[in-house]
Parts: C-alpha cells; sequence; structure tokens
C-alpha cells in the first residue's frame, strides 16, 4: 500500500485522445520526495532542451505535493510545471485551494499532459472514469464562469475545476491557471495549458488517502494546529503587522498599507510617494475593503484565511483575491483601490499573473508618454489612467493591435518594439516581471536570492531569516529566544550581530558565508514545501513557523511511510533543487543571467557582489558559472545529468579533473557539513 | 416504546458567517472514524459536510442525522441574506437525492456521533479543528419524548432491503453467516 500518496499518475494524450492511469515507483518518492522534486524529473526524462513552450511534446504537469490531502494542515499544493513562453525556462508555479487533494481522493498524484487537441476541450477527472470533453462552448469564456458551467453541465456541484480565461486561451505569456480561490499564475503556465487546447481540468474524487504511521502523524497534525492558535494571538513584535503573523501576508485582514503604499514604486515599478499615506487616503481604503471584502476564505484544511471573496458588482461574490494582487493594478495605473479591486475582476476572469499584467500595462503607458508608441498603436483609447488599463487588459488578453506585442511581457515587448523601449523593460529578472521595489543599500542576502531562486520570485525564496536587521539588541535578544527553527545556533548569532547601521550592517553584514548559509536554509524550506505540498504560508515564508526543518522529518515519514532524519530530508531537498538548476542549466541558464535588475538598489558593489556569487555557487557544489559539478551530481545520485552535461558539452572532462581537485571538493564537502551538524548526525 | 427523560442534549452550535470553508471538519472527522484510526482520511466518509458553493457564497456546514429511504416529494428554497439556500443544505439525512452521508463503497448511510469513543474526547473533532469557531460545543438540559431507536445494524440492514429488497438481503445473511 501507499501511504499519503496514491501510487498512480494520469498520462493524457491531447494529440490522440488518449488517457492511461500509470502506476508509479515508490523508489522515486524516496529518490524526490513528490510534488516538485518528480515534477522536474518527468521534465529531465522527457523533455528535451531544444523543445519549445508552445510545442506539443512541451509537458504540462500539475503534480500534488507528497502530503497534500493528508490531515496535515495547509497540505494543500498542487506544483504545476511546464516550459516558459516567457523565460524558456523550467516554470513551476504552485496552486493551493482544493484542486490537489481532490486529485488525490480520485486516485491520482498527478495529470501529465502532453500534445495538443484538435479543438478546446476539458478534462474531466470522476474517480476512475476519466474523460476528454468538449469545450468549445466554454471559448473565450471566463475562469470562474467557466468553472461555473462546467460543474452544471456535470451536475457535480462538488466538482473542483482549475480553468484558464482569454488569456490563456490566446497564448498571453503571463496568463494564469485559475481555481476558485487560487491560481498558478507565475511564468505564463496558462499560455502552455491554451496551446494545447485545454480549457479546464475538473476533479471529483471519493477514495481514501492512507496514512503510514497514524498515530504519530496525527500528533503532528494537532501540534501544528494549537501552534498556529498561540502564534496567532503573538504576533512577532518589531516586524510590520503583515510580516508578524503566519499564513501568506495578510492583505485581505490588514487595513493599513502605509508600508506597501510609501516603499513600493508605484507606475511601471518607477515612483516612489512618500507621505501617500494619509488619514484621508486611510479611511477610504479601509471603507473600500471593508465595502467589497465579503468573507475571509481559507484553502483545503487550513485555519488561516489569507484570501477574501470580494464584491464589485450586485454580487456578494464576484470573484476571489489573495496576498498583494489587492495593490498591484491600485499601483501600477497610479489609482486607488476600488479601481485595483473592480479591475482585478476582470483580470481574474481573463485569468493574468496579478504581477506582470499590471507591470506591463504600465511599461506601455510610459512608452507611450516617451513617445516609442504613439496615438496610433492605441486606436480609441480613453484619456483618464483607469480608462487606459480597461482599453489595455482587453486589447493584451484578445492579443488586438499592441496588445499582441505587450501579452508577451515587458522583456518579449521590448525587444519587438525596439526604438530604445529595453530600457522601460527595467524591472525584470530572467525576462520575467518582478515586484515593484527600488532601494538603497544592496542586501546580501537578498542580493543572492533574488539572483539565484529558481521560481524568478522573491517571495517563493525569502521566508524565515527576517528581511531587516532588528533596532536594538534587546529585541534581537527577545527575538532568537524561542527560534528554534534555525539549523544552527550560528543563525542565531548572525542574527544576534546584524545592526541596522555601522560596521555589522548591509552590504557588508552577514559575511559572504554566512550569507550563503541563510539564503540555502530559506530556499531550502522552499524546496520542502514545494515537494511536500504545504503552503508556503505555514512552512518557508513566514517568521518562525509551525512546521520546520525539525518535525518535518517525522511528520513526512510518518504520514507517507518514509524513513527520513534531518539529514537525509537535506539530502533529497538538495537533489531536487539541483535537479530543478540542471533543467535550467541545460536550456541555457547562465551566471550572467543571475542578477537583480540593475536598478534595484541605487548603491551596488561588483566586487562583493562576485564574491558573494562566486562562494554561494561553491557552497551549493556548483561551479563558477553556476553548473553542478560532476562531483556535486554524483554525490546526489544524479550521474545521467553529469553524463548528459558531457554529452552536450555543457561539463568538460577537464573539468572533472578540477572537480576532483582539492580545490573545489572541500566546498561540496563543507555543504554537506552544514547539512550534518544541522541535522544532529555525529 | 416511549418514556419521558431529562437528556443532555450535545449541541454543535454552526455559525455560518465565521465559516471561511476550509473543510478541516471533514477531514478529521473522516480520519477520527477511520479504522484504524487516523489511518485515512477522506471528506466522501465525513459525517459533517461544507454545502459550499464560492461563487454564491454559501458555505454550511451540515451533520449527518437519521437515514430515510424516501425523497422529498417538494423541495423549497430558502433566501437568507440575499444568498439561495436549497432546502436541502440545511437537511441531516442520509437520503436518495444526494451522495452526501453515505460510505461511499457501500452506499451505507452516515451518522454523526459526536465523537462518542473511548477513550472519550473533550469535544467533537470538528469543533476541535475549527479554529474559526464556525462549530461550537455545547451541551443543554431538555426534556425529551425518547422513541428507542434501531442500532446501527439495524439502520444498516434497513438501508441495504430499502436498496436491494428484504429477499436479496435475507440471502446474502444466510449465505455469508455459513462461511
Amino acid at each position: 500500500m501507499r501511504y499519503a500518496e496514491t501510487g498512480f499518475n494520469l498520462e493524457v494524450d491531447l494529440t490522440r485522445g488518449s488517457i492511461e492511469r500509470v502506476a508509479t515507483d515508490p523508489r522515486d518518492t524516496e529518490f524526490l520526495l513528490g510534488g516538485l522534486g518528480t515534477n522536474a524529473r518527468l521534465m529531465w526524462d522527457r523533455v528535451a532542451p531544444e523543445v519549445e513552450p508552445f510545442s506539443p511534446e512541451n509537458l504540462l504537469v500539475f503534480g500534488t505535493g507528497l502530503l497534500a490531502g493528508t490531515p496535515a494542515p495547509g497540505c494543500n499544493r498542487t506544483i504545476v510545471s511546464a516550459i516558459s513562453p516567457q523565460t524558456k525556462l523550467f516554470a513551476f508555479s504552485i496552486m493551493g485551494g482544493f484542486w490537489g487533494p481532490e486529485l488525490k481522493h480520485a486516485g491520482y498524484d498527478k495529470v501529465v499532459i502532453r500534445g495538443k487537441s484538435p479543438e478546446l476541450v476539458y478534462l474531466w477527472i470522476n474517480d476512475d472514469k476519466v474523460e476528454l470533453r468538449d469545450a468549445t462552448h466554454f471559448r473565450g469564456l471566463g475562469t470562474l464562469e467557466t468553472a461555473e458551467l462546467v460543474r452544471q453541465e456535470l451536475h457535480e456541484p462538488m466538482a473542483q475545476v482549475a480553468s484558464i480565461g482569454l488569456a490563456g486561451e490566446n497564448r498571453v505569456f503571463f496568463a494564469s491557471i485559475e481555481q476558485g480561490r487560487s491560481s498558478a499564475s507565475r511564468q505564463g503556465l496558462g499560455a502552455v495549458m491554451g496551446d494545447k487546447n485545454l480549457k479546464a481540468i475538473a476533479v471529483r474524487g471519493k477514495k481514501d488517502i492512507n496514512i503510514a504511521r497514524p498515530a504519530t502523524f496525527i500528533k503532528h497534525c494537532t501540534d501544528a494546529l494549537k501552534y498556529i492558535e498561540i502564534r496567532d494571538k503573538n504576533p512577532i513584535p518589531g516586524v510590520m503587522p503583515i510580516l508578524a503573523g503566519l499564513g501568506s501576508p495578510q492583505e485581505m485582514r490588514e487595513n493599513d498599507e502605509q508600508w506597501h503604499t510609501e516603499n513600493f514604486m508605484w507606475g511601471n515599478a518607477r515612483h516612489r510617494r512618500k507621505g501617500f499615506w494619509t488619514g484621508e487616503i486611510h479611511e477610504k481604503w479601509t471603507n473600500t475593503m471593508e465595502t467589497m471584502r465579503t468573507r475571509l476564505l481559507s484553502c483545503h484544511n487550513c485555519p488561516l484565511k489569507c484570501g477574501a471573496a470580494i464584491s464589485v458588482d450586485t454580487r456578494i461574490c464576484s470573484y476571489m483575491m489573495k496576498c498583494f494582487s489587492k495593490l498591484t493594478y491600485t499601483m501600477a495605473a497610479m489609482s486607488d483601490l476600488d479601481f485595483g479591486l473592480k479591475i482585478a475582476q476582470k483580470a481574474t476572469e481573463h485569468g493574468v499573473d496579478a504581477f506582470s499584467a499590471p507591470q506591463t500595462m504600465a511599461f506601455a503607458i510610459e512608452l507611450y508618454e516617451a513617445g516609442i508608441l504613439t496615438d496610433a498603436d492605441f486606436p480609441g483609447w480613453p484619456s483618464d489612467p483607469e480608462g487606459r488599463f480597461y482599453w489595455l487588459l482587453d486589447h493584451i488578453v484578445g492579443r488586438e493591435g499592441i496588445g499582441d506585442v505587450l501579452a508577451d511581457g515587458t522583456y518579449w515587448a521590448a525587444e519587438r518594439i525596439g526604438k530604445g523601449a529595453q530600457a522601460f523593460a527595467h524591472n525584470n529578472i530572467k525576462k520575467h516581471e518582478q515586484l515593484p521595489l527600488k532601494l538603497g543599500m544592496l542586501n546580501p542576502i537578498y542580493f543572492l536570492m533574488y539572483s539565484t531562486g529558481e521560481k524568478i520570485n522573491i517571495t517563493q525564496i525569502e521566508g524565515n531569516f527576517p528581511q531587516t536587521p532588528f533596532a536594538t539588541k534587546e529585541e534581537r535578544e527577545a527575538f532568537v529566544k524561542d527560534w528554534e527553527h534555525v539549523p544552527d545556533e550560528r543563525f542565531k548569532q548572525w542574527f544576534l550581530d546584524w545592526e541596522p547601521r555601522g560596521e555589522k550592517s548591509i552590504p557588508n553584514y552577514p559575511p559572504v558565508d554566512a550569507t550563503s548559509e541563510i539564503v540555502h536554509w530559506q530556499e531550502m524550506m522552499h524546496y520542502v514545501d514545494d515537494s511536500v505540498g504545504v503552503c508556503a504560508g505555514l512552512s518557508s515564508f513566514p517568521l518562525k513557523p509551525p512546521y520546520h526543518l525539525h518535525n518535518w522529518p517525522s511528520i513526512i515519514s510518518s504520514g507517507a511511510g518514509l524513513d527520513l532524519d534531518e539529514a537525509g530530508l537535506q539530502h533529497v531537498i538538495r537533489r531536487t533543487r539541483t535537479l530543478v538548476r540542471a533543467l535550467n542549466i541545460l536550456r541555457g541558464m547562465r551566471r550572467a543571467d543571475e542578477k537583480p535588475p540593475d536598478d534595484h538598489w541605487k548603491y551596488r558593489f561588483p566586487e562583493l557582489e562576485t564574491k558573494l556569487l562566486d562562494a554561494y555557487y561553491r557552497f551549493k557544489g556548483w561551479n563558477s558559472d553556476g553548473i553542478p559539478t560532476r562531483a556535486t551530481l554524483h554525490e546526489l545520485g544524479l550521474d545521467d545529468v553529469a553524463d548528459e552535461f558531457v554529452r552536450r558539452g555543457i561539463l568538460k572532462v577537464e573539468d572533472e579533473k578540477e572537480d576532483a581537485a582539492p580545490a573545489t571538493a572541500p566546498s561540496v564537502a563543507s555543504a554537506s557539513d552544514g547539512a550534518a551538524s544541522a541535522g544532529g548526525a555525529p | 416504546m416511549t418514556r419521558s427523560n431529562a437528556k443532555t442534549i450535545k449541541t454543535i452550535r454552526i455559525d455560518i458567517a465565521k465559516c471561511n470553508g476550509c473543510r478541516a471538519c471533514e477531514v478529521i472527522c473522516a480520519a477520527f472514524h477511520a479504522k484504524p484510526q487516523y489511518s485515512s482520511t477522506n471528506p466522501a466518509r465525513s459525517r459533517v459536510r461544507v454545502i459550499r458553493d464560492q461563487v454564491a457564497d454559501i458555505y454550511l456546514p451540515v451533520y449527518a442525522g437519521e437515514y430515510t429511504a424516501a425523497e422529498c416529494a417538494g423541495r423549497d428554497r430558502y433566501v437568507i441574506d440575499g444568498r439561495e439556500y436549497d432546502e436541502c443544505a440545511f437537511c441531516r439525512a442520509s437520503c436518495p437525492s444526494r451522495d452526501f452521508f453515505k460510505e461511499p463503497d457501500s452506499g451505507l448511510p452516515l451518522k454523526c456521533d459526536m465523537c462518542e469513543s473511548d477513550p472519550t474526547v473533550t469535544e467533537p473533532m470538528c469543533v476541535q479543528w475549527c479554529l474559526s469557531h464556525a462549530l461550537v460545543y455545547e451541551e443543554r438540559e431538555v426534556a425529551v419524548e425518547k422513541v428507542a431507536a434501531g442500532d446501527d445494524v439495524d439502520i444498516g440492514l434497513k438501508a441495504l432491503a430499502d436498496e436491494h429488497g428484504w429477499p436479496k438481503v435475507m440471502n446474502a445473511i444466510g449465505r455469508m453467516g455459513e462461511k
């Protein structure tokens, strides 16, 4: 019997219209857990680096995390992956909600989609009965609209539906896959789904999910719940409210937006508005939120309430929103919250990413103001900024006129437009739009996270270590007292010594080697989450979460029937992380691509940045170009990856000799030493 | 047989305004009642279900009550604060008109037992797991006319007989009893 997972994947070939139920190898679970790890392996095994994002050979995988659907609170994630049309790299975006657990209950861990359907279809998974159904009558419909109509057509009000809107159908490079309360938004996975002519996947499941060691596992679950309850009543002092609690930032609950509106940039990540947050604005925005937000919402089996039902018309719930999408349209359009919540309703129905879409629209407006685009590019557009945003949204998702160019995102649009437009696509990493932040002094931890994060999104690598130093020694001492989450005591010391200014402040503190370890820990936690299928908001993202490096091994082991200790978990996670990197190395990603936007910080330190990247690569067991070495790959049981690297000339035989030499070897050893000492191994 | 009796009624007070639709109540109910306990979970086996319609903003936990063989002849709709509820939403019955409160494999009816178990639990598990406090456990004293109800075996057999007819059920019992 398999525990926590079902042991079966659904393989769907849309070209042939075939559906197969395929048993998976339990050794894959031991090797890579589930979710992201096994998604990455499928990509490695089946998709050559020459395969284009919009090729039938691109693989779109909906993979549930290993513990998704078990009673462990917050374990509800589905990891959606494919080659991204925007970055041309391996993209993985995580969605919460209810879809993943439903798929497990139907008896499958993953839905693996290849090929391309001749007509628009949707997939209906009803326990053992799985079929492709005509979706041509849903063409052009919104994501929530489609989900509702699918449920009606199937007479299945309990079915969970993941769907794309017009943006996905038209292969907008930042199209999302929406699933009611949640979405897989980043890197254009909705466009890949649209390219495959797959409008939706509906799931209904009524089977058991088994637990290997019930008494131990349920004790962990109730401990986590108790901790969440206590932690909710005791926010962390000294950090801003949205970072003081658990869950994703409580944007739906908090009305005080001074920090975001005055520290994040408006327009095309361009304008900082100090003094924006007046009493009058506070009152007006609070009123907007209190009026339009009709209910706080949770994902499957999670006590946190990070989402909300929003009413922008006569309906009590017009759509569901979460997190920072609350402000992205408002700030990009230099408008107010009322506008932001209203346009987000249309954008959610069309299915676009709430980071990239508003930024691309603000970019278009800047190009117009700079005279690079002219009235001829915007026939009939209104004069007010809000009206222009609606116009742009319609034209982008419809790929009409200039909208067809903008639909490729700021990087590719700038390449097509030329005439200096490239300078306006200034807020990208690896061709992907980032949070609108522009800061003063370089922070070494964030420099590495921005540069090397494979999800290309800062919120998906940062988390467990405070973003900034606390003001006083007393506050820092109070913070580390119950900081049991750290891999090792030395992390506490780095935080205790970290000062807001002076010798031990950014950019020179934490020291280079400590920075590597801090980044490695934070990233590792995200990879644990994406393998296990837990919401980052209960593990890798907040400070002092209920799940951490020291309780995960027992939770995973007792749930899934594995035998993992801390060192073992860290080893598996390093393997997954390295495999994800290997996929992108195969697709040409190199050190030169690993950098934050030029203007992210005003004060930059090229020499320090070189040292940071060198040290981090060494710590990870990658060579100076960011490529995992033969020794590292061998240690992780990924010799086939190394062989492929050599076959393709990515690693050379002489590199391998260098690997074996003492100059590089200790760095690999130090990484595993770190893991071992964190695990308390002898 | 009926008799007059003063009884402690176990109640779960359901505040639907506080429900965030997470379905933790379903997950833990199914796990608690699994055999062996907590060895599996499956909301389809849960004795509490959240009637849930995100677009209509309906979040309504409802508990499994008595089994009934017949569907209601008419079904009304309630409109409460602009939300339209099917009458069935408030009904606890395990009945032919919906697939709630039936074991998914056997079709046998399920019924909330307030987590009565040995060792006892302080409050039903769904209440313990509802950190939103949409579900709150209360006990109150009431005078009741109690009709002696059949036990689980009676209810199960009656349900099978309704589905397949007595002769078939008797036949099966006879056949299996011989093994």
